[in-house]
């Protein structure tokens, strides 16, 4: 006759396993592989592919180094920087002053990288007529003073105006350089019937089955079944389309710097990555990936 | 070994009352960090800013109405569309279907509603929102309307099994006497059960609302974020932004202990507050009327 265990016994048991196996050291099993630095890269959407091709082309080539990318905003990554939990930030804006103030305060000295270049390519559907649109154009555009395609030379339809959320670099460069039109003291905003989409695949999605949709995105995320504007610095002036040929001669008016921001001047490992970021290897990824390779 | 008896009833005793007990422990705690993290705000935010008609923060313009607005918006769409829906549904699977068609539907129902948010955002995006632009002749397909489509479907799956569950649990000698005086099936749905019904359907419809109005990423891919203060009915097919939609894509750039940081705090307490008046309103109607059959049948 098999007599029960107690209850008892068995609450015992199942405790001193626990305690058993919370005491395991984890490294103890990592013994035999080289020890690994780890380095965090977080923030510009825009920029995610590109740290993504550069960590896995980095890491395989050197093995002792683990790079971990992640994307969630320029403004994220920066703030990530500033809290003191990541290594490199990218931004697809420059830091700004608030934000500059802030690392001071917490003992970090943000420095700057420009690691690519990108252009903002205006997309709409491609059966849209329309090929062309000025600064002036855009800007009143997505202020909402224009609001029917057939006043810039369309069809009579509504224009649907898209953008990127309000924690993303691109949408920041394009409030200041397209909206505000560069100028410092303009304080216009976005109209409020523009869509936040919250990612570039909403934004691409949209303008592909939407004819009356205007969008803005990097030029690494335009693809082939969207349609791209000719952009002119003023009404009736030269209208470009964006290409590297045309970010590198300046003369595609919406085009910025891709920035990394270090914690102080990078030491060791960062600073080993951060040099082969800005070498000729690094910057051929950069190009493949649609982006425009910083000139040496 | 009557000692080890009373030892052990202790322990599952206690520890079925700290259970309990945990439940309002945890929503207070979560109450208490919301008005840690969101009070703030209000120094740092004059109160009439919280109602200007602009939300955009990363220029300290903290305008509530737009979002509010957006998420009433939203949630009531969905309610016009999920209650009659909904309760027809639980109607026919409770009154009117056959055992076989009811062995059937049940698991169905059940199943829809396990399908995740995210998934079901994604197929309005891609295929709700150019069929709503096409049909309706809209600018977008990215409308309040899609929004409540969709939460409208998330919030069916638990308005149709509570409130089936509330019409099984109406006793049979109600339908038998109604039947008996002569009424029609139809009369006695309508007249006899429903009405006895009430307190668990009007439950089915309270949590078929909570979970509309909390649910965040399926109203971020399709209601197209566009912050404006809705007006007249024509407002349910243009975008709008909702306070759920507001929180997640905005709470990962905020500057810990910033202005827009505690504002979102805020919003996630105007969030609350609204699901607690929902549950409240609700429940207080429930114990009302267990308490009038009380009486009646005493």
């Amino acid at each position: 006759m098999t007599r029960a265990v107690p209850l008892s016994r068995i609450l015992i048991l199942a405790l001193y396993l626990i305690l058993t196996a919370c005491g395991g050291t984890p490294g103890a099993g990592d013994a035999a592989s080289a020890p690994q630095t780890a380095i965090e890269n977080k923030g510009s959407d825009t920029m995610v592919n590109l740290a993504l091709a550069w960590a896995e082309a980095y890491q395989g080539q050197h093995a002792e180094v683990r790079l971990s990318v992640t994307g969630g905003g320029s403004g994220t990554g920066i703030a990530a920087m500033i809290n003191g939990t990541v290594d490199i930030a990218n931004a697809s804006r420059a830091i700004k002053s608030e934000e500059r103030e802030k690392a001071q305060a917490n003992g970090i000295e943000p420095v700057e990288f420009v690691v690519a270049r990108d252009a903002i390519a205006i997309i709409v559907n491609p059966a849209n007529p329309v090929n062309q649109l000025s600064l002036p154009q855009l800007s009143a555009i997505y202020r909402g003073e224009i609001t029917n395609w057939n006043q810039v030379g369309g069809e009579d339809r509504p224009i649907v105006l898209l953008s990127r959320e309000t924690n993303s670099g691109t949408h920041v460069f394009f409030l200041e350089n397209v909206v505000r039109l560069a100028e410092k003291d303009n304080k216009d905003l976005f109209s409020p019937d523009t869509l936040l989409m919250p990612s570039s695949e909403g934004i691409g999605a949209e303008v592909r089955q939407n004819p009356n949709a205007i969008g803005y995105d990097g030029l690494g995320y335009v693809t082939s079944d969207m349609k791209t504007l000719a952009v002119a610095e003023a009404d009736g002036g030269p209208y470009v389309l964006p290409t590297i040929a045309t970010v590198d001669d300046k003369s595609y008016p919406i085009a910025r710097d891709l920035y990394m921001y270090t914690r102080g001047q990078p030491a060791g490992q960062v600073k080993a990555y951060m040099d082969w970021v800005l070498s000729p290897e690094a910057q051929k990824i950069v190009a493949q990936l649609g982006f425009v390779p910083v000139k040496q | 070994m009557k000692q080890q008896n009373i030892w052990l009833e202790r322990l599952i005793e206690s520890s079925i009352r700290a259970a309990g007990y945990s439940a309002i422990l945890f929503v207070g705690l979560i109450l208490l960090f919301l008005l840690r993290e969101g009070l703030p705000a209000l120094a740092e935010v004059t109160p009439e800013a919280f109602f200007s008609a602009r939300w955009y923060p990363i220029e300290s313009h903290f305008g509530l109405l737009p979002l509010i607005g957006g998420s009433l918006l939203v949630t009531l769409g969905a309610a016009f569309i999920a209650v009659p829906f909904g309760l027809a549904a639980a109607i026919f699977i409770a009154e009117v279907a056959p055992r076989w068609v009811r062995e059937i539907l049940k698991p169905l129902i059940e199943v829809l509603g396990g399908l995740p948010s995210v998934v079901l955002g994604f197929m309005g995006m891609l295929v709700l929102a150019p069929f709503i632009r096409v049909s309706l002749d809209t600018p977008t397909g990215l409308t309040a309307f899609t929004g409540s489509l969709l939460l409208a479907g998330m919030a069916l799956p638990t308005l149709v099994s509570v409130a089936e569950d509330a019409l099984d649990a109406v006793p049979k000698s109600y339908r038998d006497a109604a039947l008996a005086l002569g009424a029609t099936q139809w009369q006695t749905i309508w007249r006899v059960t429903l009405p006895a019904a009430r307190s668990g359907v009007l439950t089915a419809v309270m949590l078929g609302i909570g979970r509309a109005i909390g649910e965040t990423m399926t109203v971020m891919m399709v209601t197209g974020n566009a912050a404006r203060i809705p007006s007249g009915l024509g407002a349910l097919f243009l975008p709008v932004r909702t306070m759920t939609a507001t929180i997640a894509a905005e709470m990962g750039e905020v500057a810990n202990g910033s202005a827009h940081y505690h504002v979102l705090f805020t919003i996630g307490i105007v969030l609350f507050l609204i699901s607690f008046v929902v549950n409240f309103t609700a429940s207080s109607v429930v114990f009302q009327q267990k308490k009038r059959a009380q009486r009646l049948l005493s």
